[in-house]
């Protein structure tokens, strides 16, 4: 018997009598405000991240600093120009000396103050973890009330890779103590840039 | 129960006063405010910077029964560790309440997720087979295991198809259950654990002490220890800073060099057949996106039927956890990359046998989050460690036992029987009802040390009507206020005697008994 038939059969056997029915899921009453962007921002800096509003000349006024700082500059988004070309890397290595990496994120949620990527929006995926810090654009108005909400989204059933980024990595395995830039990037900054119009 | 009673001692501030970097860019969010997100403490636990060994952990020999309070004892007679374990281990559970309270459908959720795990459970096989097929259809090669060195051997035959002899892995209690770090370390292949508490317990050669926060019985100055010893840092250099960012940098080269990456499983979506992640730093994401051969390894029971279920289980799981709303990366791995494979190793280890078991089937709804080790007074007093099993803390005293019966026959004892592990519990396995079940099988079977089974025998009435024992439970918001004495207290449970129980019994086990067999007609 291959060890799946074993597993099958002993899993028949076992399987616990009774009529155990799959609940309904209600969608529960969004725990945020109607003020998505305020509810997303102050949620977004308790994990850790940091929010800038673009400015009115220069949409990338609040992480310029950033950006003057960094010697490679990986952008998967029109908006901004960097001096790496993602859709050129052709292994993931590549980008490990990245400093600064610029994407879009898919929708925020405001609940928890995530943003979603996927592959699609990452172009190189290891780019989100193996930069230094993360830049990332969200139109305010694809900011979604909760996790429930973002969970009927079609991304989830249609991406090879979907990711949820609330904050920069972080770890307190060291007596509790909070330390952000565990393995992956050291800083995440939403800058709530629309959508270029097409 | 109110949770401040399970903690008797007065919490008059931190064991030790804050030793911080005036600079700290994580300690304080944007607005300047303290940030707790991810494992982050509340307030500073610090111990203070005086060198004292660190407790370790159960001795193991063969078989033979694990002496959790032998090792308990050992672990208490270091009170710097003790005390920051402690401490640090009830503001988690303080972050938990604080954050499920601050959600009116907490209870709700509860019984959600309680409900769509119950009823994936019960029909296994056909959320499987959807999985499955929809893995398969996703490019992604699927293995099956029947225990730990089935899945060892899977894993090191798609090493070998690939020439691949390195692997950085994120942390996963399942290949810790596979014994697969020691398999591989005997097969030539190098593994790099990239989680940073999982980095530090195998620098030190240790299993990880708790299913989240693995090196969480470790101090600083232990840290500073064994990174200078393995890692050569400066061991003077007792900063979290400085340890984890040397941790980092040593790291980081073996996730760039690593032929293939590995992860566990926290959920398994039966309809997508995506393997879903969380983290906090990111490592799995590192696993699943660097190397070019991605294995993820799944415990059978992580199934769920569909991607709408992560709303009630993500929403669950960091906040029972850690008490932080979400990890920092919920990650869904569906296909693999172009030019990469992926591969899913489903893995039964005595999961299928443990669906049969009438009175402990429903501990395979278990999620890992941890919840019910952070609140319980003994896994918080002794370290997990001291349990001598993959699985410490209340759900390790009911998992345990169905992998050895005779090694683990003693870990159910190491409750004190407050019912605050059933209390917390995200998917609400009834834990301590299946602690109280589990002695009386070992009781039946002869499985408990002589002392212990002398104990049962003078308790064998109660024993024997686990029905009146249940009613009994249900009726009091503690067990501990019905509980005969030797359930609470005996010299065997180390942790029992040095500390002063919450509410010891009022009435004699006797009288208790007497006035009950009344009540219900003396049958």
């Amino acid at each position: 018997m291959s060890a799946r038939e074993a597993i099958f059969s002993a899993i028949r056997k076992n399987r616990p009598a009774g009529d155990f029915p799959l609940p309904e899921v209600p969608m529960f009453a969004p725990l945020v405000g109607d003020d998505l962007v305020a509810e997303f921002g102050e949620r977004l800096k308790r994990m850790g991240g940091r929010v800038a509003e673009p400015g009115t000349d220069d949409a990338f006024a609040g992480v310029r600093e950033r950006l003057a700082a960094a010697k490679i500059v990986a952008s998967a988004v029109p908006e901004l120009e960097g001096n790496l070309d993602l859709r050129a890397v052709a292994r993931p290595q590549e980008v490990n000396d990245v400093d600064v990496a610029v994407v879009r994120a898919v929708f925020g949620i405001a609940e928890t103050g995530s943003v979603l990527f996927t592959q699609d929006e990452l172009i190189v995926n290891a780019v989100a973890y193996l930069a230094q810090h993360l830049v990332v654009l969200l139109d305010p108005a694809d900011i979604l009330p909760n996790v429930q909400a973002a969970y009927r989204r079609p991304e989830f059933g249609e991406a090879a890779y979907a990711v949820l980024h609330t904050g920069p990595s972080a770890t307190a395995d060291i007596e509790g103590v909070l330390i952000h830039g565990a393995q992956g990037v050291r800083s995440l900054t939403v800058v709530l840039l629309p959508r270029a119009k097409p | 129960m109110s949770a401040e009673d399970l903690h008797p001692r007065e919490r008059e501030g931190v064991v030790n006063p804050e030793v911080r970097v005036a600079d700290d860019e994580s300690a304080r969010g944007q607005d300047g405010r303290r940030l707790d997100h991810a494992e982050g403490t509340s307030k500073p636990i610090k111990a203070p910077p005086v060198r004292e060994p660190q407790p370790r952990g159960a001795k193991i020999r063969g078989d033979r029964p694990i002496d959790q309070g032998e090792a308990a004892e050992r672990f208490l007679a270091a009170p710097l560790h003790a005390a920051a374990h402690d401490e640090r281990l009830w503001d988690l559970r303080k972050k938990r309440d604080a954050v499920a309270h601050g959600i009116p459908e907490w209870e709700e959720l509860r019984e959600l997720a309680s409900q769509i795990k119950t009823h994936t459970l019960a029909h296994l096989d056909q959320y499987l087979e959807q999985f499955e097929a929809a893995a398969k259809a996703n490019g992604v090669h699927v293995h099956w295991a029947r225990d730990g060195a089935e899945h060892n051997r899977i894993v090191l035959g798609i090493l070998r198809d690939h020439g691949a002899k390195t692997i950085v892995k994120s942390k996963s209690m399942l290949t810790e259950e596979c014994g697969f770090r020691h398999f591989m370390a005997g097969e030539g292949i190098e593994i790099v654990e990239t989680d940073l508490g999982e980095r530090i317990q195998q620098l030190d050669d240790e299993e990880p002490s708790h299913i989240v926060a693995p090196a969480v019985h470790k101090t600083r100055l232990d840290v500073a220890e064994v990174f200078a010893r393995t890692l050569g840092t400066d061991p003077d250099n007792d900063d979290a800073h400085y340890l984890a960012e040397s941790q980092r940098e040593t790291t980081r080269p073996h996730i760039l060099q690593a032929e293939a990456g590995m992860t566990g499983c926290n959920f398994a979506v039966a309809e997508t057949g995506t393997v879903v992640t969380c983290t906090n730093e990111g490592n799995a994401d590192l696993s699943g996106n660097v190397p070019k051969l991605q294995i993820h390894s799944i415990g059978i029971e992580k199934l769920i039927p569909r991607v709408e279920h992560l709303g009630v289980f993500i929403r669950l799981l960091s906040r029972s956890a850690l008490g932080s709303p979400i990890t920092q990366y919920t990650s869904h791995f569906r296909k693999p990359r172009t030019g990469t494979e992926m591969h899913y190793v489903l893995v039964d280890n005595g999961r299928a046998a443990r669906l049969g078991m009438e009175e402990f089937w429903t501990s395979l709804k278990c999620i890992r989050c941890g919840a019910c080790m952070n609140t319980c007074p003994v896994y918080r007093r002794s370290g997990g460690l001291s349990y001598g099993a993959t699985y410490a803390g209340p759900i390790g005293l009911i998992i345990d036992p169905t992998f050895n019966k005779r090694k683990y026959s003693t870990l159910p004892f190491s409750s004190t029987m407050n019912g605050s592990c059933t209390n917390v519990c995200p998917v609400k396995i009834n834990i301590h009802e299946q602690i109280f079940a589990w002695r009386k099988v070992l009781a039946e079977e002869h499985h408990i040390p002589m002392l212990k089974q002398g104990m049962m025998k003078a308790a064998g009435a109660v024993l024997s009507r686990p029905a009146a024992y249940r009613a009994a439970i249900g009726a009091a918001d503690s067990a501990l206020k019905v509980l005969p004495r030797f359930a609470v207290y005996n010299p065997l449970n180390t942790w029992g005697r040095k500390r002063e129980m919450p509410e010891a019994p009022r009435q004699s086990f006797h009288a208790w008994y007497k006035q009950n067999r009344m009540k219900d007609g003396g049958q």
